[in-house]
This record gives structure tokens, sequence and C-alpha cells, in this order.
């Protein structure tokens, strides 16, 4: 099963790599990682997107909280939460394609912010599953580029998630 | 008013911090860019550096001490090659969770990342096999950051901890101010178990009619022997250890069982194949111990107690699992049974003991005593006679190791030292070095095998230099005994490249390197050379064991095999 992982790690040179690589030396999944800096700029907020049984979920939890660097992991996936993901697409718009090209870009509430004669450039949030099926709606002809954040998550409500 | 504090130079406030952290011995090699820190040493006598031949070297005796005494393993090693060099020796302890602080020396900081000369990258090379590392980017940084690599690689599961200097650090000069003691947000190990869980694990323990108690290396690590042992005699359950727990639990004592796992006794595996209740104590479940997972303690209850969340639930599920100290956890869980109105089911447990004593009665150790040639077992029963239990042993890897578990039974813990996880040839000898410098009155043996002991024996020299003197018992088979063996059983004998061809004399060998080398070629004279061995106390010995070149280590588990699937000797195999 999918799980968001959302950690707090020292924002310390190297710590991006401990998560890292005890994701490939201990064979876990990673679909997705993101991190930067938080309000307090000696902490990040890292989020994992991995896929597990219930066991390599705990297991991974439990490695993860073992890094000396790692302040808090919490799976979100018990939580009520939101994720959101960034991605900047570049498609080609030409003469009937671009009016098509703008319809698509309404329908799933993203923005053009740049503009060629031959190219629209498209900023669009949401969670992973939307982005995909926009970029499915879009038919490979039309891409020409993609770019995306990873997921972000936060839990929903009152609760937060701190050092 | 704040108290004025010394201006020191960076290689000034590692020799400060090295004697205010209490460390008596460092293990290192020098070179450029050490050289400051070098400099500092030799202006000081409060740590005594142990130059060794090769920086592998410094690691193993480094961790021998360590396992001998309890306290942490100080290394000192230049950048690069001596970084790299020092990696077997670091991961060897990581995997036996080791309390190990490495300095590697680096290239300046506005060098690093320009592939300078002997430039690593030693926080990356060394990041999966350490506990932690850290990088001293700033000399203000150098006193908390040694202070923090001490607290971390001892407390919790402890581990090796990796601090990389660069070489301008140790010229710039700050303040000095050695922290007491450190805090560290994102590192707090749990230390007492959930009162919850201990509760349910002593009603679990006492309802028990077929316990097996199966202790570990956390037991040692956490100096958690007594009350282990107050807890086993409490119950009178059986009792097995792991290869790394030998010793928390006394081997001679009739409660114990004998090792458990690959080549552990017939009664220890198959007390745990027919158990009701396992109470796992500081132990992770390795899969040397298990076997084959499906078929790993089929009736089982499980209580599994470690100072490591991870290490629970990792390989096998478990019932009622404790995260915490196991000496206070141990403790806990005495106070509780003691107060129990429930008692140990006497009856069960009588029968439960028959079954056990007729397992033994099959005597899978039995090895034959009538051959002239030498048998490795005699040797290292012989040992254990002459030394009456009570020496600090030491060993490498292979058949050796497990003939030197099997056959000198430890009635104190950290008396055997071996590397189990990762299972390093080259041990040895310099763990040996390490212990007879921590310890320089008790006898210290390493039991070794040819393939091995010439893994490190340049360490040898460094014996002499330092004076300690270790007595090596080299069993001699010509070959790679364990590689052979499987060879022998799983590759139809096809015995490829585990050959010795052209081995040196290791009588002379000895001899070049200021020692004592004896050769041994006849079971009758294998007393007499142990004893003479023995009685020079001053001086390394190599004994030189020429020993029966097809004996095997039995009982043994194939792997893939579960625990009561053992193979006993050939002529002996069980229906």
């Amino acid at each position: 099963m999918r799980h968001i992982l959302s950690l707090l790690l020292e924002n310390e040179a190297g710590a991006l790599s401990r998560v890292a690589g005890l994701f490939s030396a201990r064979a876990f999944n990673i679909e997705s990682l993101t991190v930067a800096p938080t309000e307090d700029p000696t902490i990040s907020r890292m989020t994992v997107v991995t896929s597990g049984s219930d066991a390599i979920i705990e297991q991974i939890t439990k490695q993860l909280n073992k890094l000396v660097d790692v302040v808090k992991v919490v799976d979100l996936n018990e939580y009520r939460h939101i994720e959101r993901e960034l991605m900047l697409i570049k498609l080609t718009a030409q003469k009937e394609e671009r009016d098509e090209a703008k319809r698509m870009v309404e329908i799933f509430r993203g923005r053009i912010i740049d503009v060629t004669e031959n190219t629209y450039t498209i900023e669009m949030t949401g969670t992973g599953e939307k982005l995909d099926a926009f970029i499915e709606a879009l038919g490979d002809s039309m891409i020409l580029e993609v770019v995306r954040s990873g997921v972000s998550g936060i839990s929903r409500g009152d609760k937060a998630i701190q050092s | 008013m704040a108290k004025k504090r010394e201006i020191l130079r960076g290689a000034e406030i590692f020799c400060r911090a090295l004697k205010d952290e209490g460390v008596k011995h460092l293990f290192g090699y020098p070179g450029g860019a050490v050289l400051h820190i070098y400099d500092e040493l030799y202006k000081q006598d409060a740590v005594q550096h142990i130059l060794v031949r090769h920086e592998q070297g410094a690691t193993h005796a480094a961790d021998g001490y360590a396992r001998a005494t309890g306290k942490p393993g100080v290394v000192l090693v230049t950048s690069g090659p001596g970084a790299t060099n020092a990696v077997t020796g670091i991961a060897t302890a990581f995997m036996d969770s080791i309390p190990l602080v490495v300095f590697t020396g680096q290239v300046p900081t506005h060098m690093i990342g320009n592939d300078a000369f002997q430039e690593v990258d030693a926080i990356g090379i060394t990041r999966p096999c350490v506990k932690h590392n850290f990088l001293v980017k700033d000399v203000k940084d150098l006193a908390k950051t040694i202070k923090k690599a001490f607290y971390v690689a001892t407390s919790g599961r402890p581990g090796p901890v990796v601090v990389d200097i660069p070489k301008d650090i140790t010229a710039d000069s700050c303040e000095y101010d050695y922290p007491k003691e450190v805090e560290m947000r994102s590192y707090r190990p749990v230390v007492k178990g959930h009162p919850g869980q201990v509760k349910k694990a002593a009603k679990l323990i006492l309802s028990a009619k077929k316990p097996m108690i199966y202790s570990g290396g956390g037991v040692i690590l956490g100096e958690a022997s007594k009350e282990l042992i107050e807890f086993s005699r409490l119950l009178g359950y059986p009792i097995t250890n792991t290869l790394m727990g030998l010793g928390a639990f006394p081997a001679t004592d009739k409660q114990f069982i004998g090792m458990l796992g690959m080549h552990g006794t017939y009664e220890a595996n198959m007390g745990m194949h027919h158990c009701d209740v396992l109470i796992a104590i500081g132990a992770r479940f390795d899969d040397r111990v298990t076997g084959d997972l499906e078929k790993f303690c089929p009736y089982a209850k499980i209580v599994h107690i470690d100072v490591d969340p991870s290490s629970i639930a990792k390989n096998v599920p478990v019932d009622i699992p404790i995260v915490g100290d196991v000496k206070h956890v141990l403790t806990d869980l005495i106070d509780l049974i003691k107060n129990d109105k429930d008692k140990p089911d006497a009856k069960s447990l009588k029968s439960w003991w028959q079954q056990i004593h007729d397992w033994k009665a099959i005597d899978c150790l039995k090895f034959d005593r009538t051959t002239d040639v030498i048998k490795p077992q005699y040797v290292v029963e012989k040992l254990w006679e002459l030394t009456k239990g009570d020496a600090y042993v030491t060993s490498d890897v292979g058949q050796h190791q497990m003939w030197a578990a099997q056959f000198y039974p430890f009635d104190k813990p950290r008396r055997w030292i071996n590397s189990g996880g990762l299972g390093t040839m080259g041990f040895g000898l310099p763990a040996a070095m390490g212990v007879k410098l921590a310890f320089p009155d008790e006898t210290v043996a390493c039991i070794t095998g040819e393939a091995s002991l010439v893994m490190c024996i340049q360490e040898l020299s460094t014996c002499l230099q330092y004076n300690t003197p270790v007595k090596i018992v080299s069993l001699n088979n010509r070959y790679m005994g364990m590689v052979r063996q499987w060879q022998e059983f799983f590759y139809s004998s096809r015995y490829s490249h585990s050959y010795m061809e052209a081995l040196p004399d290791f009588v002379k060998m000895a001899e070049s390197y200021g020692h004592v080398g004896m050769r041994i070629e006849k079971t009758s004279d294998v007393e007499g050379a142990l004893k003479e061995a023995l009685a020079m106390t001053d001086r390394t010995v190599l004994m030189d064991f020429v020993t029966d070149q097809t004996e095997n280590v039995y009982p043994m588990i194939a792997s893939g095999k579960g625990h009561h699937e053992m193979h006993l000797q050939p002529e002996r195999e069980l229906a």
C-alpha cells in the first residue's frame, strides 16, 4: 500500500543522503521524496512517498527513526491529511491545439504561466492522481516536458507535526 | 562572570577532549591530514597511542578493547586510504553494535571536493556502516562534536561513530570547553520498557509449559548478565545463547543448553522448535540463528526485549514486544515475577526438561578422540581446561570460530570476542591485542585458522612493540575450512580455490616478528604445547596446530532449513 511519510530532520549537510541511503541500502521503495527547510531554519521537512506491506512500512518508520538526524517520523496515512504536488508541464500548442489545451487547463484548474508561438507552459497543483489524469488526458503527443515536485503532505485539522 | 577559557588549537582540543573523556588508548596510524594532531599527541602522555601496522588492525584492536571492557574503542587514522582501510573494522563493529569512535583526517576544508591528494568522502563511504558520522566544519564545533560522538557511540544500541576532521580545523584555534553532557533532540534512546507490556510479558512467561530463553549480544552490551542469571534461575527455564551472547549466562550451568543456530547444539535447536513461549532478550533473530523463517518456532508465543525498536518484528513477528534497555526490563520482570502469585508450572517444566535431557543425550558435539592427527575440537577443549575456562578468547571467522564457540564454554560475559555479524576474517589477532592492552594480567588467546590469521598478520609487529603477549592458537588445516566444508556438502567436493598452496612457515614467521613459534602435529603433543605456551606469560606465542583437514563443524542446519532439521556427523545421522 502507498504511504506518505512526513519527517522532520536536522537541517544538516548529509541528512538527505542518510535518508536516501537508507532506502537504497535496505531495498525499500521510494516513489518520491521532497525536502526543504521549515520556519525553523535548523529543521527540514521531508515528505517521502513509499509503498509496502504493513510490516515493511513499520520497518521503514523504525529505521528512519533510528537515524540520528531524524527528529520525527509521522505516517500521514494514519491521519486525515491533505497531499499536494506541483507540476510544471510544457506542451506543444499550435493553431487549433491552443484552444483545446486552454480548455483542458481550465478543467483541471491549472494556470498557463508562459506562452510562446508554439508552446504553453502550465502550472498545476493537486494530488498525484489528478496530475496523472491531466497527463493522460493530454496524451503523449503534446507533452514536451514534465517537472513534478513530488508529494508534500500535511495533516488536516488542528493537529500539527512539530519538533 | 564567565570563567575565562583557554584558547587552544584544534589539535590540542582533540587531545584534551580525549583526556577529558577518559580515553586511555588510541589506536592509530599517522598521515598527512592528521599531522597536527600527531604533533600534539607527542607532547602529552594522558592518552597512549598504539601504532598499528594497518588501519584495519586499528579498528579491530579498538573493537576488541571495547568488547572486553565495555568502554568505547578509539581510533585515529589519516584521510584517504587511512579512512578506507578502517572501513572493514568499522563495519565489523557496526554489525555487532560495538561502541567505537573513529577519527578520520580529512583534506583542508577549502580543498574538499577537489580530488585532493589522499581525499575520499569518508562521510559518504562510512555512512551505511556507522551509527552516525560527523564532519567538523568549524573548530568551534570540535569539542562538542567529540562529546556527541562518544555519547552516540555508547548509548542506546551502541555502534561506531566516525568524526571526519579536515586538517585546517586542527590548526585553527578557539576557546576550549568540553561539555559534560550533550542533549540531542533527534536522539533520545529509550531506557525503560513500557510497564503494560512488561506486565503482559510476565504473565505469558509464567504461563509457559515449554519455555525457552534465547539471549543475545544485547545482554552483554547492556551489562545485564547478572539480571539474566537471576531471571533464568528464578524461573528455572532452559536458556540458549546466540554466538554473540555467549558468556552472558554461565555455559557450565545446568540450565544452559548450548548455543543455538546453524552450528548450535541439537538440544538448543530442538528446544527452540518445540517451545511454546520464547523469551528473546537482546537478540535480533539473525538468519544464522533462525534458519528458515517459515519453520521458525512454530508453536511459540514470542516476547522480544530489545533496546532497538527496529530489531523487533524485523524478521519474525512478535507477540509481546518490549522496547527498552535489557537491564531495566529484566529488573522489572524479575520484580513482577517474584511478586506474582502464579509460579512457573513445575509439572510441565519437569517433563520439558526431561525432553531436553533426552535430546542432550544424543551428544551432538561428539568427535573422534582416538586419532593421532589433531582434531581441532580437542585443541579448543584443552585450551579451555588449561586456562580454567577463564581466558579472554578472540577468534577469526570460519570453522575454528564455531569450534571455539562450541568447545570453550564461557562462564562470564565479555570473554568471547568475535566478529559475529559481519564475519570478518583478520579480526582475531588485532582484537586480541586490544584486549591484552586493556587487561595486561589476563590470559588472552586468539583461536584462529591459518587463512584468517594471515589477513592481519602484520599486527604481530604491533604486539611486540607494545608488549601484548597473546597466545595464538592457529588450527591449520591448509584450507579455508568453512568454505571447504560448504564445497564438500553443496558443491560435490569441488574445492574451488579454498586450498592454500603456499603457506608460510609459521614458526619462522613468528620468530621473525620477535615472538615464539611452535608447530604441533600430533594429538599427544597438544597439551604439552599449550602448557608451554601459556607458561610464557611475557611472550606472544604462535601455535601452529596441524589439524585434520577433513574435519567438519557439526551439528549443522543447512541454510533454508528449520531448527528441527539438523544434521549430525554423517555416520551418526538421526533418522
